[in-house]
C-alpha cells in the first residue's frame, strides 16, 4: 500500500483508523495463537522424541531377531509361519481440536487381546528367535500408534505454527506499520488544508475590508 | 473403519505381518511409488502407513504432499539392515519449520 495512492479525504481516515484497529486487534490474538501453539508443539515434539527412539530401538531389536530367525529357518519356512497373523487391528479415527487445528486421534483395538497369544504358528517348528521377534515387535506395537499420533499431530502443529507466524510477521511489520504511515499523511494533509483555508479566509477578510472602508490594517 | 499398511522391503515387513497389519513388500522404486499411490487413494482408509526409511528417500516428493494432511500418517521405520536416522531428521525439520531454528 503505497502511501501516495491514497486520497486524504476524512472518510479514508475514519476508514483506515478502524482498519488499524481491527488490525491490532487481529495480530494480538495471532500473536496469542503463535505462543500456545508453540508451547503444545514443544511438548509434543519432546514426547516425539521419545517415543521415536523407543520404537526404534524396538523395532531394531525385532529385526535382529528376524534377521537370526531367517537365517536359521529357511525362508519358506519362515514366510509360512507367518503367513495367516492371529492377530487383527482395527483403527478408529476421530479428530481433536488444538487451537483450530484438527489432529488425529487414534483408536485400536486388537482382536487378540492376550499379548501372550499372538504368535500365529505352532512352536513345534519354528526357531525360538522368531519368537523373539514378534514379542520385540508387538512390545512396541502400542507405541507404533502413538509415535504415529503424535507424529502426525507434530507435522500439522508445525504447518500451522509456520503459518501463524508468517501472519503474525505480515501484520507486525508490513500491514500496521503501513497504515500508520498513512493516517499519519491523512492526517497531516488535513491540517495543512486547514491552515490554508484559514489563511485563504483572512486574506479575504483584509481585501473586503480594504474595497469597502478603505480600511488598511 | 480405518486400516493401516506396511509398505518396505520384503523382510522388513515380514514380522509385521504377525502383527496383524497389512503389508505390502516392494522391491524396486517404481513399485514403491505405485503402492504409495494405491494406498493414499481416500477410498483405500488407510489412517497410517509406515513406511522403511529406505523408501522416503525416493518417495520424499510423495511424502511431503501428504505433511498437511491429516490423513494419512506417513510415519517412518527403521529397516532390516538398521536405523538410518531418517525418522529423527523429519522430527528436526518440523522443528526448524515451525521455529525456524533446530532447538532440540
Amino acid at each position: 500500500m503505497a502511501s501516495k495512492t491514497i486520497s486524504p479525504t476524512r472518510m479514508e481516515l475514519t476508514r483506515l483508523k478502524t482498519r488499524l484497529k481491527t488490525a491490532k486487534r487481529g495480530h494480538k490474538l495471532l500473536k496469542d495463537k503463535r505462543d500456545e501453539l508453540m508451547r503444545q508443539f514443544l511438548e509434543i515434539v519432546r514426547h516425539n522424541r521419545d517415543l521415536r527412539t523407543k520404537v526404534d530401538e524396538g523395532l531394531a531389536r525385532g529385526n535382529r531377531a528376524l534377521s537370526v530367525a531367517s537365517a536359521i529357518m529357511s525362508s519358506d519356512m519362515l514366510e509360512q509361519a507367518l503367513l495367516y497373523p492371529r492377530q487383527r487391528v482395527e483403527l478408529d479415527m476421530t479428530f481433536r481440536n488444538i487451537m483450530s487445528v484438527n489432529v488425529p486421534v487414534y483408536e485400536f483395538k486388537t482382536e487378540v487381546s492376550d499379548t501372550a497369544d499372538i504368535y500365529p504358528y505352532g512352536f513345534a517348528q519354528t526357531s525360538g528367535e522368531l519368537d523373539d521377534a514378534i514379542e520385540a515387535m508387538s512390545g512396541v506395537f502400542e507405541d507404533m500408534f502413538e509415535l504415529a499420533q503424535v507424529e502426525k499431530t507434530m507435522q500439522l502443529l508445525a504447518d500451522e505454527i509456520e503459518k501463524t507466524r508468517r501472519r503474525v510477521n505480515a501484520l507486525e511489520y508490513i500491514m500496521i506499520p503501513d497504515m500508520e504511515t498513512n493516517i499519519k499523511y491523512i492526517s497531516m494533509k488535513l491540517e495543512e488544508n486547514d491552515r490554508s483555508t484559514k489563511v485563504r479566509l483572512m486574506k479575504v477578510k483584509d481585501m473586503v475590508l480594504e474595497q469597502t472602508h478603505k480600511y488598511n490594517s | 473403519m480405518y486400516k493401516i499398511a506396511v509398505m518396505g522391503g520384503a523382510d522388513t515387513v515380514l514380522g509385521f505381518k504377525a502383527l496383524g497389519l497389512d503389508t505390502y513388500p516392494v522391491s524396486s522404486d517404481d513399485e514403491a511409488r505405485r503402492v504409495f499411490k494405491r494406498l493414499t487413494e481416500p477410498d483405500e482408509k488407510y489412517a497410517i502407513i509406515y513406511m522403511e526409511e529406505r523408501l522416503s528417500q525416493t518417495l520424499a516428493e510423495e511424502i511431503s504432499e501428504y505433511n498437511d494432511k491429516p490423513v494419512p500418517a506417513v510415519i517412518l521405520i527403521p529397516g532390516r539392515d538398521g536405523s538410518m536416522g531418517l525418522g529423527l531428521t523429519a522430527l528436526h525439520n518440523a522443528v526448524m519449520r515451525a521455529v525456524g531454528a533446530d532447538i532440540l
